[in-house]
């Protein structure tokens, strides 16, 4: 299955076939023009600037930073590296991150396409008051409700626990995820269903043994965006996970530079470091990360 | 057991893990922030100060809030104006054959992927007096235009915009880029035999079909703009003097920071209904014309 198509809805499906014809005509308005490249270079520039910078940086010593703020390192300095590396604190914020992240995703997944099941497939009176209160939770954004969520997460004594942030995150992404998967389960052929009832299977097998290694992309895109928000998430560990053991790698960052303020060399390793996972999980995710976020919005 | 009843238990068994996860998480904590705002309650003790309305009354009336709701707005307006031409451009030039376009298509979405602390961190650095930003400046003979970028009051809420601006132009641009794989070849095709330049194919073809990706994504960044807290918290902490102060950071300020949890309730659901009239009013006037013009309406419900 083309990537293209993985949450696909009814009716997209038949606008991508075209694509091939496309890439064929479009060849008609070459761009090759020096201008256009130009133009493309000035871009890469400003896009990716920034983050070369961060990494070359992170390579240099304060002394050499301040002496020439724009430079190649010279000579080439390895300790701001090894500190962050060889600090337990760098592997603890990691750890933590990719702790939350996983259960984060864990949760959206499975609940996700548990709801999304029926919502999707079973007929009954309802079904649409119920996706829609789902709906509607696109309308809460975490920002509105983040005072009594802490209240509520401290009274559970959930504050400095991974579920504290997990819960939570699962929670405000459910409605995206339902939204996304359930056109995608839809959109599966009645026949498949028929066809596996007659073979004496139960909605349930239907569910364990078609339905779940079918829709395997969808959820994969749907694991991604989960992934990834977690991954990137500030408002929320910095309210719950106030005790420095259980800070996520977004709360180290922004602590560790405020903490050492005056070492931009220091900071700018650390923040470098702390971007290689985000970055190797783009790339190699890269194309679910897109077509889910295209998908969102076309859907 | 009778299939009604199995039927009733499975939907149960599927949909139950989700409910309850989201009536705990999402539905009673905004019940929660409603029942808050009209007490004064510092999170300690019983919540029994009941104060009415006293708490909107104030918060409307405080200017820091209300500086906050216009920087909000004033984000709003500004990221459209720039990021729609800047993002059209952009996708426009992407979608040329050329060398390393696809290469390119990554590269674009690189800081979009970035976690919005790493971004900010990285651009204080940039943005630190004598640094790389100041240096560049002076390197371009421009020395004269250097300014406090983020210290000075008239000038942090643009520097903000900036980086902003360059952390989400990648969103733009490849949701652009999907709304131009939908515009059929064949239209390409024949403006070509009638003789239209690259040009006039973009602004009388693409462009206008590229309408309601394009009303899609201005939803989508406003609500962005609207919940903007992250950057702003790291850039400035919604300083010098309250000039880059969102309605995000105003509440965590309160809430967290000087703990008056009923006060910045009031503010979460003055935000709330901020964001509500606001999405009403595109929906009413931006998103209607989709549905007017295509019959896929079920794109405005998002």
């Amino acid at each position: 299955m083309s990537a293209p198509t993985s949450v696909a809805v009814p009716g997209k499906a038949a606008r991508l076939e075209g694509r091939d014809r496309r890439r064929r005509s479009s060849n008609s308005f070459k761009g090759g023009s020096p201008l256009v490249y130009g133009a493309a270079l000035l871009v890469v520039i400003a896009t990716l600037g920034p983050v070369v910078y961060a990494v070359l940086g992170g390579f240099r010593s304060n002394a050499q930073l301040a002496a020439a703020p724009v430079s190649l390192p010279d000579p080439w300095v390895f300790t701001n590296y090894v500190n962050v590396l060889t600090s337990s604190d760098f592997w603890r914020y990691a750890f933590n991150s990719i702790v939350v992240a996983l259960v984060t995703t864990g949760i959206v997944v499975v609940f996700g396409v548990m709801a999304a099941y029926p919502l999707a497939r079973y007929r009954f009176k309802g079904r649409n008051t119920l996706f829609m209160v789902f709906v509607l939770g696109l309308l809460f954004p975490l920002t509105v409700a983040i005072i009594p969520l802490f209240l509520m997460l401290r009274d559970l004594n959930l504050t400095n626990t991974f579920w504290g942030v997990a819960l939570p995150q699962a929670a405000f992404a459910l409605p995206m995820t339902i939204v996304i998967l359930r056109p995608f389960l839809m959109a599966l052929p009645q026949e498949l269903e028929e066809a596996a009832m007659l073979d004496g299977a139960s909605r349930i097998g239907f569910f364990w043994r078609i339905l779940l290694p079918l829709s395997g992309p969808a959820m994969v895109t749907v694991g991604v965006l989960a992934f990834v928000a977690s991954w990137n998430a500030y408002l929320l560990p910095l309210l719950i996970l106030s005790d420095p053991a259980a800070r996520t790698l977004p709360l180290g960052v922004a602590s560790f530079s405020s903490e050492h303020a005056q070492d931009t060399a220091g900071i700018l390793a650390f923040t470098s470091l702390a971007m290689i996972p985000a970055l190797v999980f783009f790339l190699a995710m890269q194309k679910r990360i897109v077509n889910g976020l295209q998908g969102a919005v076309k859907g | 057991m009778s299939s009604q009843v199995r039927k009733r238990l499975e939907i149960f068994f599927f949909v139950a893990p989700a409910l309850v996860l989201f009536a705990l998480f999402v539905v009673v904590p905004v019940i929660q922030a409603g029942r808050y705002s009209v007490y004064r309650w510092n999170g300690l003790g019983p919540i029994d100060n009941f104060v009415g309305l006293q708490n909107y009354a104030d918060a409307l009336r405080d200017q820091v809030f209300t500086g906050a709701v216009m920087n909000n707005l004033t984000i709003i307006v500004l990221s459209i104006l720039i990021q729609l031409p800047l993002g059209l451009l952009i996708a426009l030039l992407l979608n040329r054959e050329m060398k390393g376009r696809t290469a390119l298509r990554v590269i674009i979405f690189v800081p979009y992927v970035l976690a919005e602390v790493v971004a900010g961190v990285i651009w204080l650095m940039l943005l630190q007096p004598r640094g790389p930003v100041d240096a560049i400046f002076d390197a371009l003979g421009l020395g004269g235009l250097k300014q406090l970028w983020l210290g000075d009051p008239d000038i942090a809420l643009y520097t903000v915009m900036f980086v902003l601006t360059w952390k989400y132009l990648g969103l733009a641009v490849i949701l652009f880029l999907a709304g131009l794989q939908g515009v059929p070849p064949d239209l390409y095709e024949a403006a070509q035999i009638d003789g239209a330049s690259w040009w006039q194919v973009q602004r009388k073809i693409t462009i206008p079909l590229l309408g309601p990706t394009i009303r899609t994504w201005g939803f989508l960044s406003m609500i962005g703009s609207l919940q903007l807290f992250d950057m702003v918290w790291i850039l400035t902490g919604g300083g010098p003097a309250n000039s880059t102060m969102t309605m995000a950071t105003y509440l965590i300020n309160q809430g967290t920071n000087r703990s008056l949890y009923g006060y910045s309730s009031a503010v979460a659901v003055l935000v709330f209904v901020i964001s509500l009239v606001l999405a009403a009013i595109y929906q009413g006037f931006v998103l209607r014309r989709d549905a007017q013009d295509t019959p896929r309406t079920k794109k405005v419900k998002r």
